[in-house]
């Protein structure tokens, strides 16, 4: 009809442009629209999540803070075989008194000393203390120094407190990861720590020996739950969905600290099984600041995120499966075992990743309740983190948990399959 | 009560009822009784309780009064998996996560049979179904058609005396239906299943079964062979639920020599068969005649048959046969039925004929 149909060239749009890049415009004008849209939350995600995320993981290797503060000193460390057993001779002592005074002048010795004192305690005190002393020699005109360093504090006379700087003067360390799993770095490799400073292997395993007992505890006590959700009269189901959901309308603070209440020596149950004579005055139950109290408030804590995936996925089971089976003479028992338990199992999957995943890394609760038998690593974590200031160690137990938990999503894919997973 | 079991009566509804809320009866007086070996259909509008009759011959949900009796023993207290009544559902329930051989194996495992009998028996029903090879998928990967074969074979393997089947063809194609319809019968008749067969299909009901029973507002409307229920239904419901028909109103004059004479509303008298026990003198009637029972051709209407006088209103070609739609004794929605044959004239909208039927095949029911 018109001149644009019968043209053997590209396609025109009706302004005469040709079509395929008048629809290329079209369309990334939508996908602008589109991105703007969502470009608020990239850019939260980015700033509060990526770049912390990745932050962490660089903190966990990097180690730059000896060979800055003591470049000459780490630089002549190179010359000393530090496994000969004998002191370094004057040339390092030399540069050592080079760096330490510029490092005094720019107040950096005693960070240092501190970053040591990780690795090796008494570091800390041995630099903030010689500080005040190196401050007085002139690099350029006391040579030697060897004997008047040694004169100030008598650990710079020994072997082992230059084997430790010489350890940890590599600007990318592997010695927080060998920290966080109870090891170090030494002159001769890596060594297991001393057996009195062994506590993150324990506590690893523990967090997730708990998580595991935490998420069976809400399997065996949300099943039956989810399972009335589902087959319950639309009404019935409903007020029983309110139960559900009920704890998530009080702060998490106020439900841990009610289970304080409830399981002190003094608390609600005590003082119940006291009075009725089941529990003797004198032998009340310990439920708290242990493993048990981490375990009872937890599992509370995280039911409904085993309930709400078993629920939607039991919402799909038809019942007539269940009727197909007893028509052909299943039990009651066989019906559910053979038949409607299988078809459950991916909603205990997704409950199960869901709530083992967010137990491996819990902190508030089992910081209110877990006393010191009952902390996991993120508890650990925290210590380095707020108060030893040790961000590497920290950095590198995260870095652990994250693979961690990683690790255990691949196994349950190839296990049982994440399409297995639904979680509505 | 075993021992007076005759072979009449293998399963028995006995003045059964059923409500589910305590206010409305879903089943009101059921009265059943299946032979051994006989195929049933319980043909019915949407909600007139035919799965729900089901449910309770299968255990699945009890009757609020009344007895169902299997093989003359009362059944009401027996749980489902007691009662060995093979079942096929509507959209099948195999169960998704085992294979098509598990799926058969699982009443045979329940049964505790050993598993060289188990393979055998799973073998035996999968040919039966000419499903042989399929035993290793899943139900997610066969077709609607093959689902259906698997859950027939699933509700058969286990040599149930009794199938139960709620509209098991629901979901299928009309092809494939129609091809199903029969292989169930052969199955069920070969195999000398006695089978309760749900559908609201009712050209299903009346190719497959021994005897139909036409279910509306809870109760058996008519329980008789599909030909039976054809040509003599016993009520206004069956005539018109059961294929097609055409209705005329009117009163009744008079009965004489077995004939009710009937005033139809435009003032034409004629005869007719009376069949329902309200057609008396002076009560209202209608007046029931099957499209092909009618005649237009006049060397064909037959002797002694009724004559009225009807206006084409349109003339559909459908091949085998000619569908023409007549203005009857004020009727524009009267329908016959002709074979097309050669010497069968083709009728023109507008055009003036006489149209006749015998007495017999015009039958006064309820109004
Ligand atoms: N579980 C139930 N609770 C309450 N009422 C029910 C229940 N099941 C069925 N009914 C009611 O009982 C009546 C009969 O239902 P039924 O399922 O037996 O009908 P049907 O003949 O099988 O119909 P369809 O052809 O649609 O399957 C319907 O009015 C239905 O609403
Ligand atoms: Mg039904």
């Amino acid at each position: 009809m018109t001149d644009t149909s019968t043209q053997s060239g590209p396609m025109l749009a009706a302004d005469g442009t040709p079509l395929k890049k008048s629809l290329a415009r079209a369309l990334r004008l939508q996908k602008m629209r589109a991105l703007a849209l969502i470009a608020p939350l990239l850019i939260f995600v980015l700033v509060s999540f990526v770049i912390p995320i990745g932050s962490m993981l660089f903190r966990s290797v990097e180690n730059g803070s000896v060979a800055e503060t003591l470049p000459l000193t780490v630089a002549e460390l190179q010359n000393w075989d530090a496994t000969s057993g004998e002191l370094p001779d004057e040339a390092l002592y030399a540069a050592f008194t080079t760096d330490m005074v510029a490092a005094i002048e720019a107040k950096k010795h005693t960070r240092l000393g501190s970053r040591l004192n990780y690795e090796h305690t008494g570091m800390s005190s041995l630099f903030r203390k010689s500080g005040r002393q190196i401050k007085k020699l002139d690099p350029a005109a006391d040579a030697p120094f060897k004997d008047k360093i040694i004169d100030i504090d008598k650990k710079w006379g020994d072997v082992e407190t230059w084997q430790v700087i010489k350890t940890h003067s590599v600007k990318y360390t592997n010695g927080y990861f060998l920290n966080a799993i109870d090891m170090q770095r030494t002159v001769e490799g890596a060594k297991a720590q001393p057996e009195d400073k062994q506590i993150l292997i324990k506590l690893f395993q523990r967090t997730l020996f708990m998580s595991m007992v935490i998420t069976v505890s809400c399997i065996l006590l949300g099943y039956p739950v989810a399972w009335l959700l589902a087959n319950l009269p639309a009404r019935t189901a409903n007020v029983l969905m309110i139960l559900v959901l009920l704890p998530f309308w009080t702060s998490l603070l106020v439900r841990t600290s009610a289970w304080k209440v409830m399981l002190q020596q003094q608390g609600v149950i005590n003082e119940v099984l006291v009075w009725l004579g089941i529990v003797a005055d004198d032998a009340r139950l310990v439920m708290i600041n242990n493993q048990l109290g981490t375990i009872i408030a937890m599992t509370h804590i995280l039911l409904p995120f085993m309930i709400l995936p078993m629920y939607s996925v039991m919402q799909t089971i038809k019942p007539t499966y269940l009727r197909a089976a007893k028509s052909m003479g299943a039990t009651n028992w066989t019906a559910f075992w053979r038949v409607y338990f299988p078809l459950s199992v991916p909603g205990i999957g997704a409950g199960s990743i869901l709530v083992f995943i967010l137990s491996i890394g819990y902190y508030i609760t089992p910081e209110i309740v877990g006393g010191t038998k009952g902390v996991f690593i993120s508890n650990r974590i925290a210590y380095h983190i707020s108060s030893s200031l040790n961000w590497g160690l920290a950095a590198a137990l995260g870095t652990i948990l994250l693979a961690v938990v990683l690790v255990l999503y691949w196994a349950y894919d190839k296990i049982v399959g994440i399409d297995n997973v639904k979680l509505g | 009560m075993a021992d007076t079991e005759s072979n009449d009566a293998f399963v028995e509804f006995d003045r059964v009822q059923k409500s589910y809320d305590g206010e409305i009866l879903v089943v009101k007086d059921l009265n059943l009784t299946m032979p051994r070996g006989e195929f049933l259909t319980m043909l019915g509008p949407s909600g007139s309780g035919k799965t729900t009759c089901l449910m309770m011959l299968a255990g699945f949900e009890t009757a609020t009064h009344g007895d169902i009796r299997l093989g003359g023993t009362s059944i009401n207290n027996i749980p489902p998996h007691k009662r060995g009544i093979g079942m096929v559902f509507q959209n099948y329930a195999l169960f998704p996560h085992m294979t098509i051989a598990e799926n058969l194996s699982f009443p045979l495992e329940v049964r505790k049979m050993g598993k060289s009998d188990r393979e055998a028996k799973i073998k035996r029903a999968l040919d039966m179904v000419e499903m042989g090879a399929f035993g290793g998928r899943r139900p997610a990967q066969l077709s609607g058609g093959q689902q259906q074969r698997i859950a027939l074979a699933r509700a058969l393997v286990f040599e149930p005396e009794l199938v139960l089947m709620d509209e098991p063809l629901g979901a299928l194609d009309k092809q494939l239906r129609e091809k199903m319809q029969f292989e169930i019968t052969n199955l069920a008749h070969n195999l000398g299943i006695t089978t309760v067969y749900v559908t609201h299909d009712q050209t299903e009901a009346l190719t497959m079964s021994d005897r139909v029973a036409v279910f509306d507002d809870g109760r058996i409307q008519q329980l008789d062979p599909p030909d039976t229920l054809y040509e003599e239904p016993q009520n206004s419901f069956v005539a018109q639920f059961i294929g097609e028909n055409n209705t005329l109103e009117g009163v009744v004059k008079e009965i004489n020599n077995g004939l009710a004479l009937v005033e139809l509303d435009d003032g034409e008298l004629i005869d007719c068969k009376p069949v329902h026990e309200s057609v008396k003198p002076g009560a209202r009637t209608r007046v029931s005649i099957r499209p092909e029972r009618v005649e237009y051709n006049k060397d064909r209407i037959q002797e002694g048959a009724h004559t009225l006088k009807a206006v084409v209103k349109e003339f559909i070609y459908m091949g085998d046969i000619f569908r023409t739609r007549l203005s009857v004794a004020g009727n524009d929605e009267f329908i016959i039925k002709t074979r097309n044959a050669p010497d069968v004239e083709r009728l023109t909208p507008g055009q003036q004929i006489e149209v006749g039927w015998l007495p017999e095949d015009c039958r006064a029911l309820d109004a």
